[in-house]
C-alpha cells in the first residue's frame, strides 16, 4: 500500500517539475518532435491530404507489395495487418486506413539489414480499405485491401 | 513510468524475427468519457529498433495504432546473442527503452 502511495507521490512530483520546465521554455515539445514525426501527414483528415504530406500523391500499384489482413474483423479496435514489400530497394512502408478520422496509422523506415516487412495491430473505425505505400528508389508504390468490420460482433 | 515492453527475438536461419508488445493506452483524442468530455490524446509517436546499437527500423505512429501496440519486424544477418533495443516516445514526452537478446 505504502509503495503505491509513494509511487503516486513521486509521479505527481515529476509531472509538476516537467510542467515547470515546459513553462520556462527549457523543453519545447513541438521542436523536439518536428524532426522525427510527420505532424502534417498524421493529422491529415483525408487520404489525399495524407498522401500529399508523405510525398506519395502519385503512387502506382505494384504486385510485389502485399497486405495481409483479415477479410472480416469482428473487433475493429484490434485488426492485425502485415505489410511486406518485395520491390527492390524498398526503404519505407506506410499504412493508411481510408475511413479513419486520421487515415495515416504508421510509417516505417528500414535500414542496416531490416527486411521490408512489418506487422502491426490497428484500429479500423468502419469497413474500410487499407492502403499500403512503399517507397523504393525514390518512387512510391501502393496496394490496397478491404477489411469488413462487424458492428455489434454478431455476423454482418 | 510506463510498464516494460515484452520483446521476443528469435533467429530463423539468418533472419531475426522481433516481436514487441508495448503497454500504452493509445488514446486517439477522439473518444469521450461518460461525462461527454473528450479524453485527451495520448499515443506513441515514434518507435525505433536497434540491433547491436545500429538503427534498423525507425517508425512513426498515430493514434490509430491499437491499444497496447504489437509490432513485428524481421532483420537479416542477425545471430543468436545479438542485442535488440526498442525505444518508443509518446506525444506527452514520455519514453521507454527495453532490451532483449536474440535467442
Amino acid at each position: 500500500m505504502d509503495m503505491i502511495r509513494r509511487t503516486v507521490l513521486k509521479g505527481a512530483g515529476a509531472t509538476g517539475m516537467l510542467a515547470g520546465l515546459l513553462a520556462a521554455g527549457v523543453l519545447k515539445p513541438t521542436l523536439a518532435y518536428a524532426e522525427d514525426w510527420n505532424k502534417a501527414a498524421f493529422e491529415a483528415k483525408d487520404i489525399n491530404e495524407a498522401l500529399k504530406s508523405l510525398g506519395a500523391a502519385s503512387a502506382a500499384d505494384h504486385k510485389d507489395l502485399v497486405i495481409k489482413a483479415p477479410e472480416i474483423a469482428e473487433n475493429g479496435s484490434v485488426v492485425p495487418v502485415d505489410v511486406s514489400s518485395n520491390i527492390p530497394n524498398t526503404t519505407s512502408i506506410a499504412i493508411l486506413i481510408l475511413k479513419n478520422p486520421f487515415p495515416l496509422s504508421s510509417q516505417f523506415e528500414f535500414s542496416n539489414g531490416a527486411m521490408t516487412d512489418v506487422s502491426i495491430r490497428v484500429k479500423v473505425a468502419d469497413t474500410s480499405v487499407i492502403r499500403a505505400i512503399a517507397k523504393a528508389d525514390g518512387k512510391f508504390y501502393s496496394t490496397q485491401k478491404e477489411v469488413k468490420v462487424t458492428v455489434g460482433g454478431c455476423g454482418g | 513510468m510506463a510498464d516494460p515492453m515484452k520483446i521476443r527475438a528469435q533467429i530463423k536461419g539468418d533472419v531475426a524475427e522481433i516481436r514487441v508488445l508495448m503497454s500504452h493506452p493509445m488514446e486517439t483524442g477522439q473518444r469521450k468519457d461518460s461525462d461527454g468530455k473528450i479524453i485527451p490524446a495520448h499515443y506513441i509517436q515514434t518507435v525505433t529498433v536497434a540491433l547491436n546499437g545500429k538503427n534498423v527500423v525507425s517508425g512513426q505512429t498515430g493514434g490509430s495504432v491499437s491499444r497496447n501496440p504489437v509490432f513485428g519486424f524481421k532483420v537479416k544477418g542477425a545471430k543468436a546473442g545479438d542485442k535488440v533495443a526498442v525505444t518508443w516516445k509518446d506525444n506527452k514526452g514520455d519514453s521507454r527503452t527495453d532490451e532483449a537478446s536474440i535467442a
